[in-house]
């Protein structure tokens, strides 16, 4: 039987839930010019609910529900950054939906309710728990997607981001199926310690493929990395964000649940198949980026490549590892939502500023916004001082920790490849001349530019002192 | 103040950049004023070096050491030797002379060109203190930026090409640096580099770390074969750029071999010091023949840039091969201080070649030599500049490249007579392509009509030329305070490398 004591510890998720289904009830009595106010009020409740997770806990691990959910610090360092990252994506996305009519309460609840499914995900204590959190995330995702209805590039997108994800959810079914048949359990943790005894490791490491190109498709690692390119292109550019930040992080969190803290025991076997991924994911996406002339499809595939090095510290499949890999997913989000965020900036009625050729001469007409730009891709492209820099030094410092050392300099090498397309937009921006008639907005919306310049300038900020996160991510892991 | 001297040495030029940038473009003056106040705060804070660091007992002085990140046991630790010290003079200085050289040329954007040599200055600075191997990777990468945003912005027509590879090349370089100070922080779990001189490594494991200080550092010096984008990333950026670049920034690589490739992989720096010592002489030889036939002014300074510095890296590990083999240690002293004075001697002299080639490239707008031919008749102060800087390129006794190259030479000559023969051509060849400049840009008849109409240079140029003058006689012809202030600590250096780690 549930106790109140169950519910106390899912505070957090019960309460964003409730206010989802208010937000979602107000917006239907609200005027079209009211609408602003839930634009706030979403704000307000990601932030109560930020407040929520961080002090209304306890420390150390505790489960609910008969184990269902997990609440320990790994899920409350994710969840409080893909709360922070939703808010910002709200921010930056305003001004945007305003100017193309596609300001409408939906993209608040479904937003809403995929940020459920992240915390719902990153606490899963059970392959049901994971299930459903992923298919809260991703079902909303698949709306989010396609919510600028008349735009034939976002309906494609979404037509393919659901038949993929589909499958790969369907063969992520099929790999836990597997898994239960060898153990007879769906708990993680029951799984942890009966995968030893288990009469049939053959069916569990069968198992296990299938669950890892689950995980491999919602991080976006190569091979299964199809969808990612299209759907940050076609999607509208504040559900890219959303999809390149608090999407990873939850991607991250199911990794980590389902291959440790359920198939720890088969870390032999996933370690390898893990750094295969890395390996094509950093050189699919660092050379296929280099041809793109659309901003959005370069940093679909500098997602790609991204990826790569997160897995770089996952291979390592210690706390140490873990603590490196978390980083690096909140780096990248912080990053990447800095980035898409300048793109927004940017952007006006009519123009999406989506074109690298549209930053042509951005020093001469907005230096401030260049100089933020400026910031989020040398944090990409892990050039110290940034943030970026100091979460691939500790991925491959987990990856050289692990005896991996050819990992490390294959992802050593393809940074340097990778260092070269983010150059290019550097360089478009501050040594190319403006073309005439360009269209980028020089004054945006002026929350957003304040959201967006402290974003980009954290960034150099957690570059000079990163030590209190770094000790906040190695203690979730340790505790 | 003085806790923190090194701290404020780096932090005050980065942080002055905020103002100069704050100034904006509407007010070009006061960001020039700003800035210029701001790099001569910067040298005067500098020269509280000299009295304050002890040059008889040598040794890491001024250290200032925070926990920077608990979790990986990082230290923002900063501390100086002689030979820092040296350099981090040669920084300010020439920091002041940079804007001064800047001030009515750089008409674009002058105040984010000033806020990037601010920043830029700060973190050169910050390499010269670093005892930490990753805060000194820090500063040694970040410097990257400022410079790629200089060549890119104010630089020549091919400007993109030149700093794209400029970057490339040296984050290509320090990235396999990177990899093997993790290997060594796995080994001995802290990046601090007293620590790490005394961690004992195998051959094996120094031969690959040392190939991966190598790469790092042989870029940035540079050295043959790595030394390719040398003459593109000078011959397009801007005469400060070029100074920055030449005066200090190659000098970073020569102080890398001394901190890291010395005392960490003693051993394998004297195995393979065969291999550096034919590179130095290749640059040093073949580099020259490639400067004979150059056309354009700049990439001619670029190329004798890169000869100059094989002196650098000669000298270095000449001192291996007396120290360890021959036991010589005099000669082996007097081959490090060769180096360390051809270091500052070449920031000051390079640094005015290409101050000199910016005076004219503001007047005439090229580089090629043919367009230029008796401008000492129309131009006769910067005439007397012009030979002066050329005479000092060549090695001529009493300025102040001859001190370095001398040293480093008698130094070759106890290790094997045929190294210093070979050393000695540049003698030869430097002579041949600076006064072949020198004749084919001041003397003769004015052809060309533009050059007649070219005036002499006006107080602000004499003031940068006049500076830079001053300091290659004083080296010169009075290199005793240098040569003391870097003693102790080059004498500490040599009994380092004498030390077998297996």
């Amino acid at each position: 039987m549930p106790t109140f004591n169950d519910i106390l510890i899912m505070v957090p998720e019960f309460f964003l839930v409730a206010a989802a289904c208010v937000l979602l009830l107000a917006d239907a009595f609200m005027k079209p010019s009211e609408r602003v106010y839930l634009h706030w009020m979403s704000i307000a409740v990601l932030a109560v609910t930020i407040y929520l997770v961080v002090f209304k806990q306890t420390g150390g691990t505790v489960t609910a529900f008969n184990g269902m959910f997990i609440r320990d610090g790994v899920a409350s360092i994710l969840k409080v950054f893909a709360l922070l990252t939703t808010i910002l994506v709200f921010i930056y996305a305003r001004p945007y939906l305003q100017d193309r009519k596609l300001f409408v309460g939906e993209f608040y609840t479904l937003t809403i309710f995929a940020v459920i499914g992240v915390m719902l995900l990153v606490s899963a204590g059970n392959l049901i728990m994971i299930y459903l959190g992923l298919e809260l995330l991703t079902l909303s995702s698949y709306a989010l997607v396609a919510l600028n209805r008349d735009s034939s590039l976002s309906s494609e997108a979404a037509i393919k981001y659901f038949v993929l994800g589909a499958l790969s959810s369907g063969m992520l079914l099929y790999g836990m199926s597997m898994v239960y048949g060898a153990t007879g359990t769906l708990s993680l943790a029951q799984l942890h310690t009966a995968i030893p005894s288990s009469t049939m490791p053959h069916l569990l490491v069968f198992g296990l493929i299938f669950m890892i190109i689950g995980i491999a498709f919602k991080l976006g690692a190569a091979p299964f990395h199809m969808w990612i390119p299209d759907v940050y292109q076609g999607a509208p550019t504040p559900v890219t964000t959303f999809i390149g930040s608090a999407s990873k992080l939850a991607a991250f969190g199911m990794a980590y649940r389902l291959l440790e803290t359920g198939m720890g025991d088969l870390a032999q076997h996933w370690q390898l198949m893990l750094a295969a991924l890395a390996v094509l994911s950093l050189a699919i996406g660092n050379l296929v980026a280099i041809v793109q002339t659309n901003i959005k499809r370069l940093l679909a595939y500098s997602t790609i490549s991204h990826m790569g090095y997160l897995l770089l510290g996952l291979v390592n499949a210690t706390p140490e590892g873990y603590s490196a890999a978390m980083f690096y997913a909140i780096s990248y989000a912080l990053m990447s939502t800095a980035a898409f965020g300048v793109i927004l900036a940017l952007s006006r009625a009519g123009f999406e500023s989506e074109e690298i050729d549209d930053f042509k001469g951005l020093n001469q007409r907005s230096p401030w916004m260049a100089f933020l730009m400026m910031l989020a891709l040398f944090s990409l492209a892990g050039v110290p001082p940034m943030f970026g820099f100091f979460a691939k030094l500790l991925v491959l410092q987990a990856a050289i920790h692990a005896g991996m050392m050819w990992l490390a300099i294959v992802g050593a090498v393809f940074a340097i490849i990778g260092l070269y397309y983010y150059l290019r937009v550097v360089k478009v921006m501050y040594f190319d001349k403006p073309v005439e008639g360009a269209q980028v907005r020089l004054q945006p919306d002026f929350t957003l530019r304040v959201a967006l310049s402290l974003n980009a300038l954290v960034l150099l900020a957690l570059g000079l002192w990163w030590g209190p996160l770094l000790g906040w991510c190695k203690q979730a892991f340790v505790g | 103040m003085f806790n923190h001297l090194l701290s404020l040495l780096i932090w005050l030029p980065i942080v002055g950049a905020v103002p100069v940038l704050l100034a904006g473009s509407s007010r070009p003056n006061t960001a020039r004023w700003i800035s210029l106040l701001m790099a001569i705060l910067t040298f005067a804070v500098s020269l509280f070096l000299i009295p304050q660091y002890n040059a008889t007992t040598g040794g890491m002085q001024l250290a200032e050491s925070h926990l920077w990140i608990d979790a990986l046991n990082v230290h923002y630790s900063l501390a100086v030797d002689g030979i820092s010290v040296a350099l981090i003079l040669l920084t300010t200085f020439v920091g002041i002379l940079v804007i001064i050289g800047a001030w009515e040329v750089i008409q674009d954007k002058p105040h984010q060109y000033m806020a990037a040599m601010l920043v830029l200055e700060g973190l050169m600075i910050g390499v010269f203190c670093a005892t930490d191997a990753l805060l000194f990777y820090v500063f040694f990468e970040a410097m990257l930026i400022p410079m790629f945003i200089l060549i890119g912005i104010w630089g020549g027509p091919r400007r993109v090409y030149a700093t794209l590879k400029f970057f490339i090349y040296t984050f290509l370089g320090s990235i396999f640096m990177l990899i093997g100070l993790i290997y060594l922080y796995l080994k001995a779990g802290t990046f601090d580099l007293h620590t790490l001189a005394m961690l004992p490594l195998t051959m094996t494991e120094q031969s690959w770390l040392f190939f991966a200080f190598l790469i790092a550092f042989a870029v940035k010096v540079p050295m043959v074969p790595v030394h390719t984008w040398l003459p593109d990333a000078h011959v397009e950026a801007p005469t400060g750029g070029s100074v920055v670049l030449a005066a200090v920034m190659l000098k970073i690589g020569g102080y890398g071999f001394l901190r890291f490739s010395l005392p960490i992989v003693p051993d394998a720096s004297a195995h393979f010091a065969w291999l550096i010592i034919l590179l130095s002489l290749i640059a040093v030889v073949y580099i020259g023949y490639v400067a004979l036939v150059q056309e354009d002014m700049k990439k001619l300074v670029a190329y004798s840039s890169v000869a100059h510095m094989g002196f650098v890296t000669l000298g270095i590990f000449i001192a291996f091969m007396l120290a360890r083999e021959l036991g010589n240690t005099d000669a082996a002293r007097l081959g490090m201080q060769g180096a360390m004075v051809q270091m500052i001697s070449h920031g000051f002299v390079s640094g005015a070649m290409f101050s000199c080639i910016g005076v004219l490239y503001d007047r005439l707008h090229t580089r090629q030599i043919k367009d230029y031919g008796g401008v000492v008749n129309v131009m006769p102060w910067f005439g007397v500049f012009y030979v002066f800087f050329a005479m000092a390129n060549c090695g001529l006794p009493g300025t102040s490249g001859f001190v370095g190259e001398f040293m480093v030479i008698l130094a070759s000559f106890s290790a094997n007579p045929w190294i210093a023969l070979f050393a000695a051509f540049t003698l030869i060849i430097g002579a041949a392509y600076t006064l072949w400049l020198v004749k084919r840009v001041l003397w003769g008849e004015v052809t060309n009509p533009h050059v007649a109409e070219m005036k002499d240079i006006n107080a602000r140029e004499t003031l940068v030329l006049g500076g830079f003058a001053a300091m290659v006689l004083i080296v010169g012809i009075w290199p005793e305070p240098l040569i003391h202030l870097m003693d102790s600590s080059v004498t500490q250096l040599v009994q380092v490398l004498a030390i077998h780690k297996v």
